[in-house]
């Protein structure tokens, strides 16, 4: 399988350099919401996830999908970092002919495992892929990150009482609660409460996370399993990583300009 | 039709595991023997056609041969997003099966007339619709939906439907089946309502008009030749269905009828645009409708003695 070539914390600071060249690039925006699951995705892709960058669609591979598809420029930095694909095509993110579209897209991308982009389907998906390797008898798992701004969807909550029901504990959902949404705070726009709650109301096996803090995550990911499908909540922070994009709704949909861009660029060179 | 349909699934799922049915907590009865013969290809997804859908798509791509089915609207225009972005564009291998079609759950009111569900469902890329018009073509249709490897529409009647085809039919993608011969006209029709067309017939025959009558068991793709042959030799090519007659079967005809240029007038018998809210069984709502036996023949014999 894949070969440990990368650290966590230097696949999400390379995810995170990427995204904002791509963005910067393409004009694209969800900037934010890419820095905000920077650390989840690197830690599956560095740790967790199984999978053979040289046979994309190998039976054993685990599943990843990512549900809340807006932040698609972060799976395929990802992609393209571990060796998917050349780096080099991260810069064509949106233009004109290049197959790597705003919102994620399966369509000729290697290591891409479904193409989202409307809210509340990967996560259902992810149940379905989990269900049939259930029934195969496979050992692969399934994993999709979802945002908070998505569990609106009434559709997150019909897999949610599915996948209990059918004691999917091959799936694993992580929220990536950075408690911001399109227009405005989650709470000011559709009161949450307690995503955590609410799941393990729902039967799930629930972990909250610091969502930054990469053996958090790891532990959240390598605990061993119930009967139950896994929910991770991780907390985090949208925009992390460049402090004026922290927790600012701007960056949902703005792109880093001019002189936004450098200072983006130069604190995350601090980082290195 | 829906008996025929999981008696066939039933056969194809003994021979073959990769095929597994999933219903939105519908079809007591029919779908008992299914469920207590293969429990390991079949899921109820509850009351929740979007997760269904998802779900189907996931395992489809996974290697399943997935039937999701439910009645009425909800497993196609209450998912349509769905059907769209998870199915249709993944080209998973679901097949969506909605028992219902048109006035068949009529008495239970509007929110289960299917009336809008083929224009809606052959306006996807990639998708296949059937429209099987009795239990030998429920039957041939279910078989060929396995063979595709690629989504598919079926859009069946209820129960009861009778059998209309005499001795051996084939059913082919994109080919039209001849019920009746007629001379001087011709009904063009998709679905369970073919019984009224050929009653239709029957009456108009007595009138001294010859009206010949084909089933579409498949709308996407349709059967062009068909269509522009009769164009060439009719003045008037009637299509008729138990469905809205904007963008659904009619629609279908008359795209192919105005790619073709030829100087046939399309007459369109269905669902006038508009919803119904009447109460009543089907034949009842379909008399209302003006797409009974009777009213068609009414309808065409006035239209061609016209001429």
């Amino acid at each position: 399988m894949s070969e440990k070539k990368i650290t966590s914390s230097e696949l999400a600071l390379k995810i995170r350099r990427d995204a904002i060249e791509m963005t910067h690039v393409s004009g694209g925006s969800h900037i934010a919401c890419i820095l905000s699951m920077a650390d989840i995705i690197a830690v599956l892709y560095s740790d967790i996830l199984k999978y053979d960058i040289n046979n994309p669609e190998d039976s054993g591979r685990d599943r990843f999908i990512l549900s809340k598809g807006h932040a698609g420029g972060g799976l395929y930095a990802a992609l393209a970092e571990v060796g998917f694909f050349d780096v080099s095509e991260l810069l064509t993110h949106c233009a004109n002919g290049s197959r790597l579209s705003g919102h994620v897209s399966h369509k000729d991308v290697p290591g891409v495992e479904f193409s989202t982009g409307s809210l509340g389907h990967g996560a259902c998906v992810a149940s379905g892929k989990a269900m049939a390797l259930k029934k195969a008898g496979s050992n692969a798992r399934v994993y999709t990150v979802v945002g908070d701004g998505e569990c609106d969807e009434g559709s997150i909550w019909e897999t949610a009482l599915f996948a209990n029901h059918y004691r999917l504990n091959n799936l694993t959902l992580i929220i990536d609660h950075n408690k911001m949404q399109s227009l405005d705070y989650c709470e000011n726009t559709i009161e949450l409460g307690s995503l955590a709650a609410k799941f393990k109301c729902f039967g799930w096996d629930v972990i909250e996370v610091d969502g930054h803090n990469h053996a958090e995550l790891k532990d959240a990911f390598l605990r061993p399993r119930t009967d139950k499908p896994r929910c991770i909540v991780a907390h985090t922070i949208k925009g992390k990583g460049v402090s004026f994009m922290e927790n600012n709704i701007l960056y949902h949909y703005r792109d880093p300009k001019d002189e936004f861009y450098d200072l983006a660029v130069a604190e995350l060179e601090v980082e290195k | 039709m829906r008996n025929t349909f999981i008696r066939t699934l039933s056969r194809m799922a003994g021979e073959d595991k990769k095929v597994c049915l999933i219903t939105g907590d519908l079809g007591y009865g029919v779908l008992t023997n299914f469920w207590e013969t293969y429990p390991e290809q079949f899921i109820n997804a509850g009351v929740s056609e979007q997760n269904m859908t998802s779900v189907a798509a996931g395992m489809a791509l996974e290697g399943n041969c997935v039937y999701t089915y439910s009645i009425a609207n909800f497993p196609t225009l209450r998912c349509v997003e769905q059907i769209r972005n998870d199915v249709a564009y993944h080209n998973a291998n679901v097949n969506i099966v909605s028992v219902g079609a048109g006035f068949a759950y009529g008495y239970l009111g509007m929110t289960h007339h299917a009336t809008e569900d083929i224009a809606i469902m052959r306006a996807l890329p990639k998708m296949v619709v059937f429209t099987p018009c009795d239990p030998y073509e429920t039957e041939q249709v279910t078989v060929l939906s396995r063979e595709i490897e690629g989504p598919c529409y079926i859009r069946l009647g209820k129960g009861g439907e009778k059998p209309l085809h005499t001795g051996d039919i084939k059913v082919e993608l994109g080919k039209a089946i001849k019920l009746k011969d007629g001379e001087d006209t011709v009904i063009f029709v998709a679905g369970a309502i073919a019984n009224e067309a050929i009653e239709a017939s029957d009456i108009l025959k007595e009138k001294g008009i010859s009206c010949g009558v084909y089933s579409f068991p498949t709308v996407k793709p349709i059967d062009k030749d068909i269509i522009n042959h009769f164009c060439g030799l009719m003045k008037t090519i009637y299509t008729l269905e138990e469905h809205n007659i904007v963008g659904g079967f009619g629609s279908a005809v008359c795209e192919v009828a105005a790619e073709n240029g030829c100087g046939a007038k399309i007459d369109r018998l269905g669902i006038n645009d508009e919803y119904v809210s009447a109460v009543g069984k089907q034949d009842y709502l379909r008399d209302l409708c003006g797409i009974s036996g009777k009213k068609i023949s009414e309808y065409i014999l006035k239209a061609e003695s016209g001429k």
